[in-house]
């Protein structure tokens, strides 16, 4: 327990009402841009500039107030709940739509495909639509042919359409990021035990396995595009594959920031005790639920795929 | 520790505080309250008798969203978080709330997420007009341009409510004074934990829902679009996992706030107080496995309907739990009626009857009957209406001589009481006649038949929406004035926020207190 009366209550503070403004702008700026305006954009990226600003400040300002001491152990277990809780919410987004694949595959497309009470449904609406997954013929192809205007892909993701596993991008995605996930560890472990080089290493060689993961899915992207005919509008198949993956690989990009900073706090500034590395703790929690994502993916996206 | 409330206007801009910070949620909660009760009364108005006379159908579609989604999100959600604000760091004895510049940022993120949601009444095409429920296709293939603007608003609503929450438990886990065990905090304080579990489980689906929604409109993705293999009640399944948890959001804090206030003018403590934690914390539990009760008539699996039905009805079991404690802390207590108590019972008995007509509805077969009917209409109002609108008004007519140092004027509160509860009675009493006779809800028109309930209620929409303007001016009379409090104010509450001094100081426990 801290001693009384320590609890750090910060004074006046200029940076919330700014991030407000700096989010606010980002968001119009983006519908303005969605919906056709011409000063979307310009809002838009003055919004982002504004936002990541406020925040470089605000990370900088709690930086420097607990390395002047300021924040005792509870306030210290403040931030533990915050961020613990924080990835929970980000564990509910993806369940929505984790939840959204489920459905699709599970109920939607059989009653489409007229199973159940789905038999009038497709007797009179999706006539001849069979459901499959991956789903390569859509309802609409199904019915209009040639006319469609929501085709599927001309080949899927799924593990059923590849001859062997060594040569499966997306085994070797999981073996980098399942691997990423134990050297962010020995990069904990090395700094509970004050070696810091060995933490720089560590902590480096994560990054960058970050980073080939990152570097593999684009490549797999530009594939699906320009050989699969996969695409975000490839039907319900390619909405959830790139929706789904193209979550997870955002937050892989943020995560890897996040740790890319830890690692140059690390390297420049020296930052991190062993006794006191929350900034670090957190950002590998982060890294280790995506990677806990990532498996999700792996056998929902690609191995059941 | 010393800094004291700065002067001007940057004490509310940049302030840390979360006295000031619950004082704004409240303003901007009240504010909202009056603009999402300016488009009720818009309804109101069209539909005081049969016809087309004030609005076109599409404002009228315009009004009834945008009187749900302020309601919901920015009357209902703020004036509890505000409460949560103000009250919870008093009443466990912390110095502030966890992290209390976050706490600023979660407060104005609302006012530039509204200002955006009320734009789209200006914009091109209007307003979003698809119901608060935004079901797709409605809002994706046949919405307004704006709807892109709403989805935003949504999402950045979201991340408040998620911050917001988060501080909350992050309060509630870590900041209270030795002594205050889990079982001895106040139930408001238990009734917000639990909330904010529910918000930061349920927000973050939200936000996924209406990405969903951004992704179909703009980026040609099929989740509603069956063409492609996706489903539109996919929509209403992910929506309703949100929506009613939320629909809980907006009632638990009501429950902690009567179940402070009964036993105060009942002179008795709180019969039952741990079913009451176990209670909340069931109904909390079982809201996450009834949502396609919302969905009888979409055309599921029998299964499912039986499922969600009686899963739906054991809701009832805490529910009662609940009402059967608040009625027997009552009995034979030393009753008095100020105002804050009047406004508790009326919520124990017309939220009671809220409840029975849910029971109601969640019987499938009957569902179909009521479904899309003014019944239902007339079921949510009264949930929400004496239950979290009443709940709010008897909260701050308790806490307000603690807020502010001086007592509101007794004669003018019971007058705004008795306004009120006759304004929602005879607004909302008659929906259930006309919604069981089959008036549908949502529709600017109606058969003559049923004119006369109609008039009713519009008389009644009226009389409710001028009541406001007394409790309004009532608060603001007590603010400038008005005969002191002492820092008990009532005979002999319970809770450390009766303690200290009133008005509250600016800092209050900086040291924690010690909790027997």
């Amino acid at each position: 327990m801290a001693s009384e009366g320590t609890y750090y209550v910060p004074e006046q503070s200029k940076l919330p009402i700014l991030a407000s403004l700096g989010l606010f702008l980002t968001v119009f700026g983006a519908a303005s841009w969605l919906n056709g305006n011409d000063s979307g954009p310009t809002v838009f990226f003055c919004g982002g500039v504004l936002f990541a600003y406020v925040l470089w400040v605000w990370f900088s300002t709690v930086i420097s107030e607990n390395m002047a001491g300021l924040n005792d152990a509870q306030l210290k277990r403040s931030y533990v709940w915050g961020m613990g809780w924080f990835i929970f919410s980000e564990v509910m987004f993806f369940a929505a739509f984790f939840g959204a694949l489920w459905y699709v595959r599970n109920l939607a497309l059989p009653w489409l495909g007229g199973e159940g009470d789905g038999a009038a449904t497709n007797e009179f609406l999706w006539k001849g639509f069979e459901n499959t997954w991956p789903l390569m013929t859509t309802p609409d192809m199904a019915v209009n042919g040639d006319a469609a205007r929501v085709t599927g892909p001309e080949q899927s993701m799924s593990f059923s359409q590849v001859d062997s596993i060594w040569t499966w991008l997306p085994f070797w995605n999981t073996v980098i990021l399942l691997t990423s996930s134990v050297t962010v560890h020995f990069a904990h472990t090395a700094l509970k035990n004050a070696k810091r080089s060995a933490f720089n290493s560590w902590l480096g060689l994560t990054v960058l396995l970050g980073i080939i993961f990152l570097v593999l899915q684009v490549w797999e992207y530009i594939h699906a595009y320009n050989d699969l005919g996969l695409t975000l509008q490839s039907g319900i198949y390619g909405t959830t594959f790139f929706m789904l993956t193209g979550f997870h690989g955002a937050h892989v990009t943020l995560g890897t920031f996040m740790l890319l900073v830890m690692f140059l706090r690390s390297v420049l500034k020296g930052h991190f005790k062993h006794d006191d590395c929350f900034g670090f703790e957190s950002a590998s929690w982060y890294w280790h639920f995506v990677d806990v994502v990532w498996v999700g993916l792996f056998i929902f996206i690609y191995i059941l795929g | 520790m010393a800094h004291g409330p700065a002067t001007g206007l940057s004490r509310w801009m940049f302030t840390t505080n979360h006295k000031d910070i619950g004082t704004m949620y409240l303003w901007f909660s009240f504010a909202m309250f009056l603009l999402g009760g300016v488009f009720a009364l818009v309804i109101r108005a069209e539909l005081f008798e049969p016809g087309l006379q004030i609005v076109e159908p599409n404002f009228f579609n315009q009004m009834t969203t945008m009187h749900g989604l302020i309601m919901v999100f920015g009357a209902v959600m703020p004036a509890f978080v505000g409460l949560a604000n103000w009250m919870i760091p008093m009443m466990i004895g912390a110095p502030d709330m966890a992290l209390p510049r976050m706490n600023n940022w979660s407060f104005w993120i609302l006012p530039f997420a509204f200002a955006m949601l009320t734009a789209t009444l200006f914009m091109e095409g209007g307003a979003p007009n698809f119901g608060w429920t935004f079901y797709a296709p409605l809002s994706t293939t046949y919405a307004p341009p704006s709807v892109t603007f709403f989805i935003f608003a949504v999402h950045i609503m979201g991340a408040s409510s998620i911050m917001g929450s988060i501080n909350i438990i992050a309060t509630i886990l870590n900041m209270r004074a030795p002594g205050m065990t889990l079982m001895k905090m106040p139930l408001f304080v238990w009734t917000w934990l639990i909330t904010a579990y529910l918000l930061i489980a349920v927000m973050p689906v939200l936000a996924g829902v209406v990405t969903m929604m951004l992704m179909d409109i703009h980026f040609g993705t099929s989740f509603f679009d069956a063409a492609g293999g996706g489903d539109p009640v996919l929509f209403q399944h992910i929506f309703w996992f949100f929506g009613h948890p939320e629909v809980y959001i907006m009632i638990l804090p009501a429950f902690g706030v009567v179940s402070a206030i009964i036993p105060t003018f009942a002179r008795k403590p709180l019969f039952g107080y741990a079913s009451m934690v176990y209670a909340t914390a069931s109904i909390a539990f079982l809201s996450f496995i009834v949502w396609a009760h919302h969905m009888f008539t979409v055309g599921m699996p029998l299964a499912g309907e039986l499922f969600f039905m009686y899963a739906t009805m054991l809701i009832a079991v805490p529910t009662g739990v609940k009402v059967f404690n608040w009625v027997t802390t009552m009995f034979k207590g030393a009753m008095t009626f100020e105002t804050p108590m009047l406004f508790s019972i009326a919520f124990v008995i017309l939220f009671t009857i809220g409840g029975f007509s849910g029971l109601m509805l969640a019987i499938a077969p009957a569902d179909f009957q009521y479904h899309d009917t003014y019944f239902v209409v007339a079921h949510f109002h009264y949930v929400l209406v004496p239950g979290a609108i009443f709940s709010i008004t008897a909260a701050v007519y308790y806490w307000l001589p603690k807020w502010c140092g001086n007592m509101y004027n007794e004669t003018m509160g019971k007058t705004h009481f008795w306004l009120a509860f006759l304004g929602l009675n005879l607004t909302f009493f008659p929906m259930h006649f006309v919604g069981l006779a089959g008036m549908p809800r949502r529709i600017p028109d109606y058969s003559l038949q049923f004119a006369d309930f109609n008039m009713i209620a519009s008389c009644g929409a009226f009389l409710f929406g001028a009541a406001q303007i007394l409790f309004l001016f009532n608060v603001i009379a007590t603010i400038r004035g008005g005969k002191k409090a002492t820092a008990e104010v009532w005979e002999n509450p319970e809770g450390l926020e009766w303690t200290v001094a009133s008005p509250a100081p600016y800092h209050t426990f900086s040291v924690p207190p010690d909790v027997k």
